[in-house]
């Protein structure tokens, strides 16, 4: 028994008796047992992950335990990398579920919701160990349901709760759908369920057949991933579930939809064909771009981080899209950079997005507000919060020193040398990626500019917010934590150089070391060198040494009333919110956006030259879910209306219509 | 050694960088018929400034006070790495890129204080700051592509080397449009005219200048230093990649006083056409500037696709 099978067998024992232990055991204490049995569940897969990515190999089959097919159980360096991930993210949502979760009764805090929490993280960590058709299928499905069930812990609160779990629910069964067909497609046309069979006999399908597959695929794992056009369930459930659970989601889940495609394309298909990886960078470039112009002016704090989420599970995609391409172009060296920028930038995105989660989840549990134009003044009340929560926006922002920086620089890296003899669609394709990168980091700046700008810093603009506290220690300790891995990725990222070869080159890309010649200290590419740790030091040390001169030469500070042009005493209401930081990038997007405002101005009564009130309204709708979904849901609506006859009420049609749906399936079964 | 050349570079960068602003001033002045200052006057105000107690607002915070070093130190280091008199520069290697997220840097944390003091210009100051940020991004990475394409590399040290010592490979249809697009992001990074007027007095115009009307005492002096020095960089980098004559290759005496007096004479004459180009341009309405961002962007994109279509 190796280290990686005893380390799943705690995980996975551990998330049970956190589920059991929910349902049984009393409420003063559920939250801080089930949060610390799932944060060791998590530690443990940490170790699972890191042994496997490691290179320790593991399998276990289980012929029983399913019928027909089994469980079957295997870890590779991909498969380990992600559950790296999963684990650390669930460690952290763990620890911060103990305070978050700790008000009892309705809520985050409930039997239900406590019970789920360590099932849907361990359903995360079957996702990447199956090593079957149904197995992955099976824990895909588990995963679906354990989080729309999670997504729903507050639906007494509002609507809003129950509208996105419908349009969660609805989209990933959507997905669901489409793997199924694909995978159980796949299945049979290369003569087996296990991975290892159709890896065998991926050689014998038809290149039809191999496309329609990727296809399939792509809907249901870059529908999971959130990208566009398949996301309006991500900004809806990451921002009405509990904070944890967004974290959960957007830190761990949305990264299987990767992992799912890399796997599918890379591992079972063999790499395919390049209007596969076409179509995959495309779709990823819409979502970078898409999500990140929604973020930005978005006044809803977890929606934005939502939208910053498509945004960078596009940005994933684009490289996984290139790494395919250069592949096909027999650059396989670029296309080991690019797909180890993508893992990193994966590893990155868990690691930032679970400490902005964690403490949006703070500022929502202090304030009860998700509204940035109602917030502000936070950094006196809760300065541990707006310290954590500013150093990942830093790194959400890809700024320097952050961890978001080194991996949009290897990509950029990977983009910026296509190679001499790449072709006419690469040479025009990776500018345009190179420009597209660079449009959503520079939009990003301002997204998070605006986050901890107006969410976080001047004056309270709300009661709610002038009240905040800071969040309980266990709440605290987890952002640290997440903090802290975002530190470890900015510093010395050169330490994971060694997983990410041995994934790229199982993935048969190119051999360890070829690409990304790694120290611990520098990141070395063909013809460019990041120096992480002294970015780092550089720009802390500077910083220091120019405050501690400038402090030694003169007197020191004083306070005063802000001068603001010699302006009288000055309000919240005259600060910068939100929406009005965000609203000259609004005017250059107006196309693209399309806003919808409401001006009402009531008149007073003596005369119509006098105003009274000027109310201002605006939304900022989704245009691809007005244009695309809207339409479908009215189709599908109208249809079930016009339906309504054949549901008349006597047993005997019901019992025609399953024979006749029977008949139907016998036939097209026995056809082929 | 190239510790030290490296050192000296940043010194010398810091204390020029006023002299340049003198410089843009100066040429001004005289173009308008006024006597105008010293060029030494920036020092003196900078000196004075730097003796003077600093005043936060009172609902400012940590973000305020850390705004002025930060911009300070990320321009400091990018004086130390990239290659202005030597192109050995301190690690060998000073990344286009990093550069580029450097300064990036430095205008966030300028942004975040602006926003700090709760005041009114102060948010407006940073939400236009940060759109014209936004939007000169990416072309600034578009033009960094069209000039690594060359040398295949994005690392400044071997761009300008190339450049130094094969003078013909500047020449191209590429680097005349690269060098378009970076100068019209110049401009609009250093918040000069027409993207933004350095010496308005009116503050409903004002972008750079109204997230600073808080700063007074030894912060403003900071940032009106690194103000200064990143204008310098910013001209510097564009003197070295596309005028890349005088450049030290190797560190002896003479190719290092040839390169600061080369330096000096490009920085020099650069800021001078700067401050002539200045007096006969307006500046643009705030949402006009997209359309000139946009401008270059398509330059850049121009200058990509010349170089991968021409080599």
């Amino acid at each position: 028994m190796n280290v990686v099978a005893a380390s799943l067998g705690a995980a996975g024992g551990l998330a049970v008796a956190g589920t059991v232990l929910a349902i049984l055991s009393g409420r003063s204490f559920r939250a801080a047992l089930v949060g610390a049995l799932t944060a060791l569940s998590g530690a443990a897969a940490v170790v699972a992950g890191a042994a496997a990515a490691g290179g320790t190999a593991w399998s276990l089959v289980v012929p029983d335990l399913l019928p027909l097919t089994g469980v079957e159980l295997a870890t590779d360096p991909l498969s380990g990398w992600f559950l790296l991930l999963i684990g650390a993210v669930t460690a952290v949502c763990g620890i911060y579920a103990i305070g978050y979760a700790s008000r009892q009764g309705h809520g985050p805090g409930s039997r239900t919701s406590l019970a789920l929490l360590p099932l849907f993280a361990a359903s995360l960590m079957l996702v990447p160990v199956a090593a079957s058709v149904p197995t992955l299928l099976v824990g895909w499905e588990l995963m679906a349901v354990t989080s729309l069930l999670l997504v729903l812990t507050e639906h007494r609160h509002a609507p809003a709760v129950r509208d996105a779990g419908i349009w969660y629910a609805a989209l990933t069964q959507l997905g669901f759908v489409a793997l199924l067909v694909g995978l159980t497609w796949l299945a049979s046309a290369a003569g087996g369920t296990s991975f290892a069979d159709i890896r065998a006999g991926a050689a014998t399908v038809d290149s039809v057949t191999a496309g329609l597959v990727f296809l399939l695929g792509l809907v249901g794992f870059a529908g999971k991933a959130g990208a566009v056009p398949l996301h309006p369930w991500l900004p809806r459930a990451h921002a009405e579930s509990p904070s944890h659970v967004s974290a959960l989601m957007s830190a761990a889940m949305v990264k299987l939809g990767v992992y799912g495609l890399l796997r599918l394309g890379f591992d079972l298909l063999g790499g395919g064909a390049r209007w596969w990886w076409l179509i995959l960078a495309a779709v990823g470039a819409a979502s970078a771009l898409y999500g990140i112009t929604q973020a930005a002016v978005a006044r809803d704090i977890k929606r934005m981080l939502a939208f910053s989420t498509s945004e960078n599970v596009g940005l994933i995609l684009l490289g996984v899209g290139f790494a395919g391409m250069y592949a096909q172009a027999g650059n396989p060296t670029a296309a080991a950079l690019a797909l180890g920028a993508a893992l990193l930038h994966a590893a990155n995105h868990s690691a930032f997005k679970a400490l902005l989660f964690t403490g949006a989840g703070s500022v929502v549990r202090a304030t009860g507000t998700r509204d940035m134009d109602r917030l502000g003044g936070l950094v006196r009340a809760m300065p541990a919060t707006t310290v954590l929560f500013a150093g990942g926006a830093l790194a959400a922002a890809a700024l320097p020193p952050g961890n978001g920086f080194v991996s949009e620089w290897l990509l950029l890296q990977s983009l910026l040398h296509p190679g001499p003899d790449a072709g006419t669609v690469l040479t025009i394709a990776a500018p345009i990626a190179v420009a597209v990168v660079a449009a959503t980091a520079g939009i990003g700046v301002v997204t998070y500019v605006k986050a901890v700008g107006t969410g976080f810093l001047a004056r309270p603009r709300s009661d709610r917010a002038a009240a905040a506290r800071e969040s309980p220690p266990s709440m605290v300790v987890a952002m640290v934590l997440a903090g802290l891995a975002c530190v470890a990725l900015a510093v010395v990222p050169g330490l994971a150089v060694p997983a990410l070869s041995r994934i790229t080159s199982d993935l048969r890309l190119a051999g360890p070391g070829e690409t990304i010649a790694a120290s611990t200290l520098a990141l070395r590419v063909e013809a460019a060198t990041l120096w992480p740790l002294w970015t780092v030091v550089g720009i802390v040390a500077g910083t220091a040494a120019v405050a501690v001169a400038a402090r030694a030469l003169g007197r020191a500070r004083r306070r005063a009333p802000a001068w603001d042009c010699g302006g009288g005493p000055l309000t919240e209401r005259m600060e910068y919110t939100a929406t009005s930081f965000a609203e000259p990038l609004q005017r250059i997007f107006d196309n693209v956006l399309a806003p919808e405002q409401d001006v009402d101005v009531t008149h007073a009564a003596e005369s119509r030259y006098h105003v009274a009130a000027i109310r201002f309204h605006q939304r900022i709708p989704d245009r691809i879910e007005n244009r695309i979904y809207r339409p479908l849901v009215a189709a599908l609506r109208s249809l079930g209306e016009r339906a309504r006859p054949l549901a008349s009420g006597s047993v005997h049609r019901y019992l025609g219509y399953m024979l006749i749906a029977l008949l139907a399936v016998l036939i097209v079964g026995v056809l082929p | 050694m190239t510790v030290l050349v490296a050192l000296g570079q940043a010194v010398l960068l810091a204390v020029l960088a006023p002299y340049v602003l003198g410089i843009t001033r100066a040429v001004r002045a005289r173009l308008e018929g006024r006597a105008g200052r010293r060029l030494g006057q920036p020092w003196r105000d900078l000196r004075k400034l730097l003796r003077k107690p600093p005043t936060s607002p009172s609902d400012a915070s940590l973000f305020f006070v850390a705004a002025p070093p930060v911009l300070m130190a990320t321009s400091l280091l990018v004086a130390i790495a990239a290659p202005f008199v030597a192109t050995t520069s301190l690690a060998g290697e000073a990344d286009l890129i990093i550069v580029v997220g450097l300064l990036l840097l430095g205008t966030v944390a300028l942004a975040l204080a602006g926003l700090d003091t709760g005041t009114a210009f102060g948010g407006m100051g940073a939400s236009r700051e940060m759109m014209i940020a936004a939007l000169v991004e990416p072309t600034l990475l578009l033009s960094v592509f069209a000039l690594s394409v060359r040398v295949g590399s994005t690392d400044l040290a071997t761009i300008v080397t190339a450049g130094a010592t094969d003078p013909a490979s500047v020449f191209t249809p590429a680097s005349a449009l690269a060098a378009a697009a970076l100068a019209i992001v110049t401009l609009a990074e250093c918040g000069r005219v027409p993207v933004d007027n350095p010496s308005t007095h009116l503050e409903l115009t004002m972008v750079h200048e109204a997230m600073v009307l808080e700063y007074s005492g030894r912060d403003l002096a900071l940032v009106e230093w690194a103000s200064a020095l990143r204008l310098t960089i910013l001209l510097g980098l564009l003197a070295n990649l596309f005028a890349p004559w005088g450049v030290a290759t190797e560190l002896t005496p003479a190719a290092l006083a040839v390169g600061t007096a080369a330096f000096v004479a490009k920085v020099g004459g650069l800021a001078a056409v700067l401050a002539a180009g200045e007096v006969f341009a307006a500046k643009l309405r705030l949402f006009r500037v997209p359309e000139l961002l946009a401008g270059s962007f398509a330059l850049a994109l121009l200058a990509v696709l010349a170089a991968a279509v021409l080599g």
